[in-house]
């Protein structure tokens, strides 16, 4: 039986509480103790960015980071961004320029364009490429996805 | 994951060393970047503790301690690299951050982790040989706290493995703060520029005066198993001219002393043939600054 242990952190704006095994991700945390699955498990090992959350202000891939290490900490996962008006615009945006298709890596590539738009309100086309290098799409050739995002800095200025 | 029997969350340096000392067996968790997916493929196996260090303040920050730039452990990459005292003084180690993985890697990755996992490919090590950076290790064996000190280029035995003591944490990293005339090149080679881990790197750094390079240091990562000064490379280059012939030279030099493999990252002849022509265009690059 594996060790679990008791922690306390902040979900989309919610105190919550968890039992977790020692070992697990918090990917799989949000997935299987609390049921969140917008986060979503692609590679496991921090190759694709599909399982991206916002912690402390950081994206991070939420596949590699150990989910008693979320105690005492402010998580976001896409599940938060529903209620986010910048996140609205994104949303849009992702939309109007057909930037989802298959939308498996729709969840991480808008957490992580979230968090590069709060570091880089007015990020140009290079710097959201390099902003995104850590999320694969095996769909949109990336052009789209680089669109959508560089409208919605445009039109935050 | 199932060995795991006591998962420990020191508040403070003298707790953690005190865990390790007590407790014995231990693996230590800072970002989790590199523990997570070892453990997770069981490449790597979780002691019967966990220590998580990430609450520990003294592991924190970069600070400026007289002619020394000191990094806690804690440092993750993306820190580092946005750092002003790191841009202004250690430009070559922010570079070097820029290389390294993706941005949320980069957030939550620490210096101490590229440090202890001891990859012989580790993005950061390259450079702060190069920067003559020495680790900080603590321990308390008899109820006192003790520190010392290592130069980063002794600290590697092989893949995974460095001098560390079981019963040491890894505190932080000292670099000197570099002299007038300092010159610092880093170069890594993959495949893709984003979640690579290199073929090769190379960092070179030294004093040019004049067109000579004196204090000469060179490093090589992933041709050996670990990451390796080149002292034949350094002797070759130290206090002469940088002419086309001078380069060429230490080139060769460069590509005779390393004894890389062959893997799925490249052929060892691939890798001599790289560090080779890098070495030279770096060295021209140096020249025609």
């Amino acid at each position: 039986m594996s060790l679990k242990h008791d922690i306390e952190f902040t979900l989309n704006g919610v105190k919550r509480r968890a039992t977790v095994g020692v070992g697990m991700t918090t990917l799989d945390m949000l997935r299987d103790v609390i049921g969140l699955s917008g986060t979503k498990y692609g590679c496991g090992e921090g190759e694709c960015g599909a399982c991206t959350i916002v912690v402390d202000g950081a994206s991070l891939n939420s596949c590699l980071m150990f989910a008693v290490d979320c105690h005492g900490r402010n998580v976001t996962t896409i599940e938060g961004l529903a209620s986010d008006a910048k996140a609205d615009a994104l949303r849009d945006a992702f939309v109007l320029h057909g930037a989802v298709q298959c939308g498996f890596c729709t969840p991480g590539m808008m957490m992580q364009a979230s968090h590069l738009l709060a570091c880089h309100p007015d990020a140009d086309a290079d710097t959201i490429k390099r902003g995104i290098e850590g999320n694969l799409c095996r769909c949109t050739g990336y052009k789209k996805i680089v669109d959508a995002i560089a409208s919605v800095g445009e039109t935050a200025k | 994951m199932t060995g795991i029997e006591r998962y420990v969350v020191p508040a403070s340096l003298e707790q953690a060393v005190e865990c390790l000392q007590q407790l014995g067996e231990v693996t230590i968790l800072a970002g989790g970047t590199d523990l997570m997916p070892q453990s997770q493929a069981g490449r790597l196996k979780i002691k019967r503790t966990l220590m998580n260090i990430r609450r520990i303040p003294e592991l924190k920050g970069i600070a400026l301690d007289g002619d020394v730039i000191r990094i806690g452990a804690l440092t993750t990459i993306s820190e580092i690299m946005r750092n002003d005292l790191v841009k202004k003084h250690l430009p070559v180690l922010a570079e070097a951050c820029d290389h390294f993985a993706s941005d949320q890697i980069r957030n939550a990755g620490t210096l101490g982790g590229n440090i202890c996992n001891a990859s012989p490919a580790g993005d950061t090590l390259v450079p702060l040989i190069v920067l003559d950076a020495e680790v900080e290790l603590a321990s308390k064996p008899d109820g006192k706290v003790y520190q010392r000190t290592m130069p980063l280029a002794e600290y590697f035995v092989g893949p995974g493995k460095t001098r560390r003591a079981p019963a040491e944490l890894l505190t932080g990293v000292r670099i000197p703060l570099p002299p007038a005339g300092h010159v610092a090149r880093f170069f890594k080679f993959g495949t893709r520029p984003a979640l690579d881990i290199s073929a090769i790197s190379i960092g070179i750094a030294g004093i040019l005066n004049q067109g000579v390079m004196t204090n000469v240091r060179v490093a090589f990562g992933a041709v050996a198993p670990t990451p390796v000064r080149a002292l034949h490379t350094e002797e070759a280059l130290e206090g002469k001219r940088l002419d086309a012939a001078t380069i060429e030279s230490v080139a060769n030099v460069a590509r005779d002393e390393v004894k890389p493999i062959d893997d799925i990252r490249a052929t060892a002849w691939y890798r001599k043939e790289m560090i080779h022509n890098m070495t030279k265009r770096m060295l021209d690059h140096v020249a025609q600054a």
